[in-house]
């Protein structure tokens, strides 16, 4: 009957952080930091979020689960189920494709011996398909963490994975 | 207010309209999906797209806005083109199915399609496929069938008031669901089966069971509560398979709660009785009328003659028709005796003769989404009349404030502006202070006698508040919920609650349990008033006395004294001691046998005519959707007979209207009105000791025919047995959630198990009412005692 206080779920620095998003917007209007707030929540639970996190979300901006449900769905950038420590996303759009995204595709497959969505044994890597990230002059490209890697060749590949712990 | 041209027809529209609503009034149609009337504008599903001079391209008629000489085309070839390319659109992943779909028939999507869809299909791809969602025993899914008009989601977050339904996923990927596994637990969720334009949501009890052009619909008033909400009972073969609502502006506007819709399950119940049944030195026999009805009279005179006719005493549910509460106190005073009574739950009643004749709103129902602010005192308004929250709601979110005096910390599905949560017995001290805050306020001089009581209490900064926002409210009310009527200080609460709105210029209502209580007061199915309210020239004694100091003879209308009554547990063991007791009952159980003599099967409300007046004293009367089942009878039948079998004058009707316009001549005279006469509460406090017992009665468990729809009994709303108890009183008795604890009150006690549930306020519990798990209980409200051993 009575619904669990998940607020402490979120840490400290997570919620001092999501206050700092709040703050941007009028005070009855909360709900407005809830892409933020995904994003700090995500990050805070090694890059990806669960129904809990997401009910501690909706609680602490006082909003309906699934009106957070429905945020996390739509963006591809929440990630709903567990991935690798780096997150390997492959564009594979028309730009990067028409520049042998596909051999870069199947280099990383064969490499790692996972598909599309799935995560290495070791917990290292993860491989996700994404759409144009605006960078076609550096086509084929992807993006790990925070960085892009761009003009990529089977080579560059390997040698960037080996230099990532 | 702007001219326009809909297809050369110049019309006026409001200003601000959409399109839409200006065809819609001009009577001309625009096919749509998204769009509903009570709903905010979506514009999703495009199929209202519509030519507009100047515009390059067609604009959807739901969000386009009329401007003054805007001209507008429905069905030029640019429209029509417009219109059938998104009905494509809406075909290419919905299956094309409709034998097997259960919406067929009344699907939007398959009538509009008829007009704007394509002989053949261009799509040649494969259909996305959406895995279909259980939501509970009431509602069916079908998702695949879905097309996205977000309807049911915008009902969640703008009617229920909680959002459930959402769509999760983007484009293709798309769905609607609750995402977590989860049943829709909204009082009022089954609306989201009308509003649904295709098969992805229906009935769950309904379901495949029969085609919409196979059913007859008979319009009904609802039997539940005080609303009167109108329906539609829709029959096949001398059943009824369905109940939707049936529009009334006023009233419901285009809703009905869930205890509406889905309690005519309970109508085919195993427990429905076919043949008047006597019981002969201990056995039952099943007779027919004649031998029933004879038996009946029999006894009756027998304990008359012997005993006095004040032994004899007649009850019914606070759901009976008008009809049948006339007819039975006109029979009961013709034999002589006044003991008659409607009030089941009621345990004080010493302020019955200061009340006005009926008890009302003190308002219509659609004035209330006008008000600025309301108080409610004892009152779980969301569950007990849902469709009075749909509008306090409506209030709420325009700003007014909607307050609470409540022993229990109720949810509801609107902001609450102030609450006062406490045990039930401080409540009469709380309504206190806020008079007391009132007079402060207006510098009145307190009615008589109620100076010396306030001198000792205080006012807290939240009862305050309460006074002031009254106060301040252009349009305010204070409404007696039915947690307050069951109160043992309702007399208190009544006299301070109403001295409360004169103080503050509010309007003050009334919310009592079943659908006709103020019809049992216009009817005289009270003991000191008869019909009318006219002064009764010898009072009988009230349903709590009758159950209280044991009379010879009941006879009961639709009463299931184990679970309808004040004190389940009291009241069988009378009944068991009474030398004869006659039952007119649409169900029988097992517990009935023991303590009945003779048990007559009457029509439930689908199966007889009559008229429910409701809170706002509106009468509205409807006809009987089936014939009786079995041998079974409408009750006012029944009733006429036996005035003729006792040879009483003034029986000799040929219909229920003939009944209902004598009562009406009576009634023709009265006013409706909210004046409680003065009479100052002798004390402020209750004289009870330890822990209070809240015996709240489950949405659906309200009456007999609730309680036999088993897909509400599914629901999260049924309410089970238990001893509910915040965690601070649980620890101070040992008790942790979970565990099988001894509830004792009087002489009685039970086991049950132990929730927390922090709702509850310090120094009371929450052992429901009218469940079988409970009834060998006392009172509603009193001292428990609960121990683990």
């Amino acid at each position: 009957m009575t619904g669990r206080n998940l607020i402490d779920l979120l840490t400290k620095d997570s919620r001092a952080e999501i206050d700092r998003w709040i703050a941007k917007y009028p005070a009855d209007q909360k709900q407005s930091a809830v892409m933020a707030a995904l994003r700090i929540v995500q990050e805070q639970n090694e890059g990806h979020l669960t129904t809990e996190l997401m009910d501690a979300v909706a609680q602490y901006l006082q909003m309906d689960p699934i009106a957070v449900y429905e945020v996390a769905t739509f963006y591809s950038m929440y990630e709903m189920k567990p991935v690798g420590r780096h997150k390997i996303c492959v564009c594979t759009n028309i730009s990067c494709m028409l520049c042998g995204s596909e051999e870069i595709v199947e280099h990383l497959k064969k490499k790692l011996g996972i598909g599309f969505g799935e995560v290495t044994p070791d917990g290292r890597f993860s491989l996700k398909e994404v759409e144009c990230l605006g960078a076609c002059v550096g086509a084929p490209m992807f993006q790990i963490g925070e960085h892009y890697y761009e003009h990529l060749t089977t080579e560059k590949v390997d040698r960037i994975l080996n230099e990532i712990d | 207010m702007a001219d326009i041209e809909i297809n050369g027809k110049v019309i006026k529209a409001r200003d601000g309209a959409m399109v839409i609503e200006a065809a819609d009034e001009a009577g001309i149609t625009i096919p749509r999906f998204c769009y509903h009337e009570k709903l905010s504008v979506a514009a999703s599903c495009r199929m209202c797209l519509v030519e507009v001079e100047k515009a390059p391209k067609p604009l959807p008629a739901c969000a386009t806005p009329v401007t003054d000489g805007m001209k507008v085309w429905t069905n030029s070839p640019k429209a029509l083109a417009a219109q059938k390319n998104v009905m494509e659109f809406l075909l290419i992943n919905h299956p094309l199915d409709c034998p097997i779909c259960d919406q067929g028939g009344e699907c939007d999507l398959q009538d509009i399609a008829v007009g704007y869809g394509s002989d053949v299909s261009r799509f040649s791809e494969i259909k996305r496929v959406v895995r279909s969602k259980d939501i509970g025993p009431l509602i069916a899914t079908d998702f695949t069938r879905c097309i996205h008009c977000t309807r049911c989601v915008r009902f969640g977050q703008e009617i229920a008031g909680v959002k459930e339904l959402g769509a999760t996923g983007r484009g293709e990927h798309m769905e609607i669901g609750t995402y977590v596994e989860k049943s829709v637990g909204s009082e009022l969720s089954g609306n989201i089966i009308d509003l649904c334009p295709v098969g992805a949501l229906t009935s769950k009890p309904f379901r495949f069971t029969a085609r919409p052009w196979e059913l007859g619909d008979i319009l009904s008033v609802s039997p539940h509560d005080c609303v009167g909400s109108n329906l539609v009972l829709q029959t096949r073969r001398n059943r009824v398979m369905r109940v939707v609502p049936q529009a009334n502006e006023a009233i419901n506007e285009t809703w009905i709660s869930d205890r509406d819709r889905f309690s005519y399950v309970g109508l085919n119940s195993k427990e429905r009785l076919d043949k008047p049944m006597i019981k002969v030195e201990d056995e039952w026999r099943e007779v027919g009328w004649e031998t029933a009805l004879e038996r009946v009279v029999k006894g009756i005179r027998d304990l008359i003659n012997g005993h006095g006719a004040e032994q004899f005493g007649t009850l019914m549910s606070p759901s009976s028709t008008l009809e049948e509460m006339y007819l039975l106190q006109k029979l009961t005073r013709g034999l002589g005796s006044a003991n008659i009574d409607h009030r089941l739950r009621q345990s004080d009643f010493s302020d019955q003769e200061l009340l006005p004749p009926f008890p009302w709103l003190g308002q219509e129902i659609k004035q209330l989404e006008k008000l600025n602010a309301a108080l409610l005192v004892g009152s779980n308004v969301r569950k007990e009349q849902p469709i009075i929250a749909h509008r306090l709601r409506k209030a709420a979110v325009s700003g007014a404030s909607v307050m609470f005096v409540n022993p229990v910390d109720y949810s509801f599905n609107f902001p609450v502006a102030e609450k006062l949560i406490g045990n039930p017995d401080r409540m009469v001290r709380v309504l206190a202070g806020i008079a007391k805050a009132l007079l402060d306020i207006t510098g009145d001089v307190a009615p008589e006698g109620l100076q010396v009581l306030l001198e000792n209490v205080s006012v807290g900064d939240t009862e305050l508040v309460v006074a002031e926002r009254l106060k301040a409210a252009e349009n305010s009310t204070v409404l007696l919920g039915t947690l307050a009527l069951q109160s043992p200080q309702l007399s208190s609460l009544r006299a301070l609650s109403a001295l409360i709105a004169k103080l503050s210029g509010a309007r003050f209502g009334q919310l009592p349990e079943g659908a006709n209580s103020s019809g049992g007061w216009l009817a005289g199915a009270v003991p000191h008033r008869g019909p009318a309210g006219e002064e009764a020239a010898v009072a009988g004694v009230n349903a709590s006395v009758m159950f209280e100091h044991p009379l010879r003879g009941y006879l009961l209308m639709g009463v299931e004294p184990e679970l309808d009554t004040l004190s389940p547990a009291t009241s069988v063991k009378i009944l068991e001691q009474a030398s004869f007791v006659v039952l007119m009952t649409p169900f029988v159980s097992e517990q009935m046998k023991r303590y009945a003599d003779v048990i007559l099967p009457v029509s439930p409300f689908s199966e007889t005519s009559g008229t429910f007046v409701n809170i706002e004293g509106r009468w509205q009367s409807f006809s009987g959707a089936v014939v009786p089942l079995g041998e079974s009878r409408p009750a006012w039948k029944v009733l006429r007979v036996l005035g003729n079998l006792f040879d009483l004058q003034g029986f000799d009707y040929t219909s229920s209207e003939q009944v209902r316009d004598e009562l009406k001549a009576s009634c023709e005279q009265i006013e409706p009105s909210s004046r409680v006469t003065w009479r100052c509460p002798t004390s402020l406090d209750a004289d009870s000791t330890g822990l209070q017992r809240i015996g709240e009665v489950p949405i659906y468990a309200a009456d007999a025919l609730v309680r036999r729809s088993e897909p509400l009994q599914n629901t999260q709303d049924a309410m089970a047995a238990a001893v509910y108890v915040n965690e601070s009183v649980a620890t101070g008795l040992g008790l942790a959630d979970g565990d099988v604890a001894q509830v004792r009150q009087g002489g009685d006690s039970i086991w049950l198990p132990v929730v927390i549930d922090e709702r509850v306020a310090d120094g009371c519990v929450i052992v429901p009412a009218a469940l079988a798990e409970t009834a060998g209980l006392g009172a509603i409200y009193g001292s428990v005692d609960i121990s683990k051993n």
